[in-house]
């Protein structure tokens, strides 16, 4: 399927549950729960088709074709 | 946590480290901040440059800004801010309408774990002015959402007003326009909003150099927000500590009781006893 992330356009397997995506856009190993493995902070946030998904609910999101994955972090600002 | 380096209950009460200050530190949300010198991380060209800067400044909160994740930033400013014990910020620059300052603020505090948000909502980029109806929207929707909000306002008395009455945490009147470094261009305004605001009022945007900063504490703000008058100056860490002298003796000298102004001259020498030469 087709899908978007961070504006660009992304192929993916047709099974994708959300917490999948930020793993491998992250390369940080997470838990069920969407907690990094590693006990460090993930300081990512995500927003799926404009709506923002708490970490708890990575997991139990599964990724559609056509939907639009926004992928945030803390840079330098204001 | 972000709140790890606080105490949980009852707000700190620290006097600050300073001898010469002897003052209350500035409390928001529980949260006992010393340093009435907030720095934004903005417009730093170099991470180190940046580190020595926020040391040079006493900061113990500043601003970040959320974008789309890369591999390679955001990790080192992280460790430094911790490493610091500086606690974070997160504003929605960039937002051009309520909705998208709103998702933005949701995504930080998923992202960062606080409920802090200085909200920015730009009218259009050549002025980067607030659009006050939009900002309006957002802070009601963001207060009725549970977060501490730091409103980024224009220097409007009426409009802080409003905001204050949504149940902001702080105004955050701009001097001038962003990055322009003109200083505080109606310092009445600032003044008014002052005088009657009860929440604390911090001057946001416009600080050009230690002057300014100076004038906006003497006009009785509670704190200074500024990021490129620093981070863009030409020697930075010495513009920091500049900055953090002058919010001192702001605060100090707003506290001093100035003398009036006079139109005609008055000797400081008493005429009495003067030898007749």
């Amino acid at each position: 399927m087709n899908i978007t992330v961070n504006g660009k356009h992304r192929e993916a397997a047709d099974s994708l549950p959300l917490r999948q995506l930020v793993v491998e856009v992250t390369g940080r190993e997470l838990t069920e729960g969407g907690q990094p493995a590693d006990g460090r902070r993930l300081g990512v946030a995500v927003a799926h088709n404009s709506e923002v998904v708490p970490r708890g609910r990575w997991a139990g999101l599964e990724i559609k074709d056509g939907d639009d994955v926004e992928i945030v972090a803390a840079v330098q600002g204001g | 946590m972000l709140q790890e380096h606080t105490q949980t209950g009852t707000p700190d009460t620290r006097i600050s480290d300073d001898p010469q200050t002897d003052d209350e530190p500035l409390v928001i949300d529980g949260v006992a901040l010393r340093s009435r010198l907030v720095m934004g991380t903005g417009g730093a060209p170099s991470i180190d440059g940046l580190a020595e800067a926020l040391e040079e400044s006493g900061t113990e909160l500043t601003t970040v800004a959320m974008r789309r994740y890369s591999p390679e930033v955001g990790g080192s400013l992280f460790e430094l801010l911790n490493r610091r014990r500086i606690r974070v910020l997160p504003n929605t620059a960039g937002c051009f309408t309520a909705r998208e300052a709103v998702m933005t603020a949701q995504l930080a505090r998923e992202a960062l774990e606080t409920n802090w948000v200085k909200l920015e909502v730009i009218a259009d980029e050549r002025t980067l002015l607030p659009d006050a109806v939009e900002l309006v929207d957002a802070a009601e929707s963001l207060v009725a959402d549970g977060f501490q909000v730091f409103a980024y306002t224009n220097d409007d008395p009426a409009l802080a007003y409003r905001l204050e009455q949504l149940g902001v945490a702080a105004v955050m009147p701009l001097g001038a326009p962003i990055g322009t470094g003109l200083g505080i261009l109606n310092p009445h305004n600032i003044e008014l909003i002052v005088s009657r605001a009860n929440v604390p009022v911090v001057l946001d945007a416009g600080i050009g150099t230690a002057s300014d900063a100076a004038l906006a504490m003497e006009l009785g703000c509670d704190a200074v927000l500024l990021a490129t008058a620093v981070t863009r100056a030409q020697h930075p860490a010495r513009m920091a500590a500049a900055f953090r002298h002058a919010v001192t003796a702001g605060r100090l000298a707003s506290a001093a009781g100035r003398i009036p102004k006079r139109e005609h001259a008055l000797a400081s020498s008493s005429m009495e006893g003067r030898p007749d030469l």
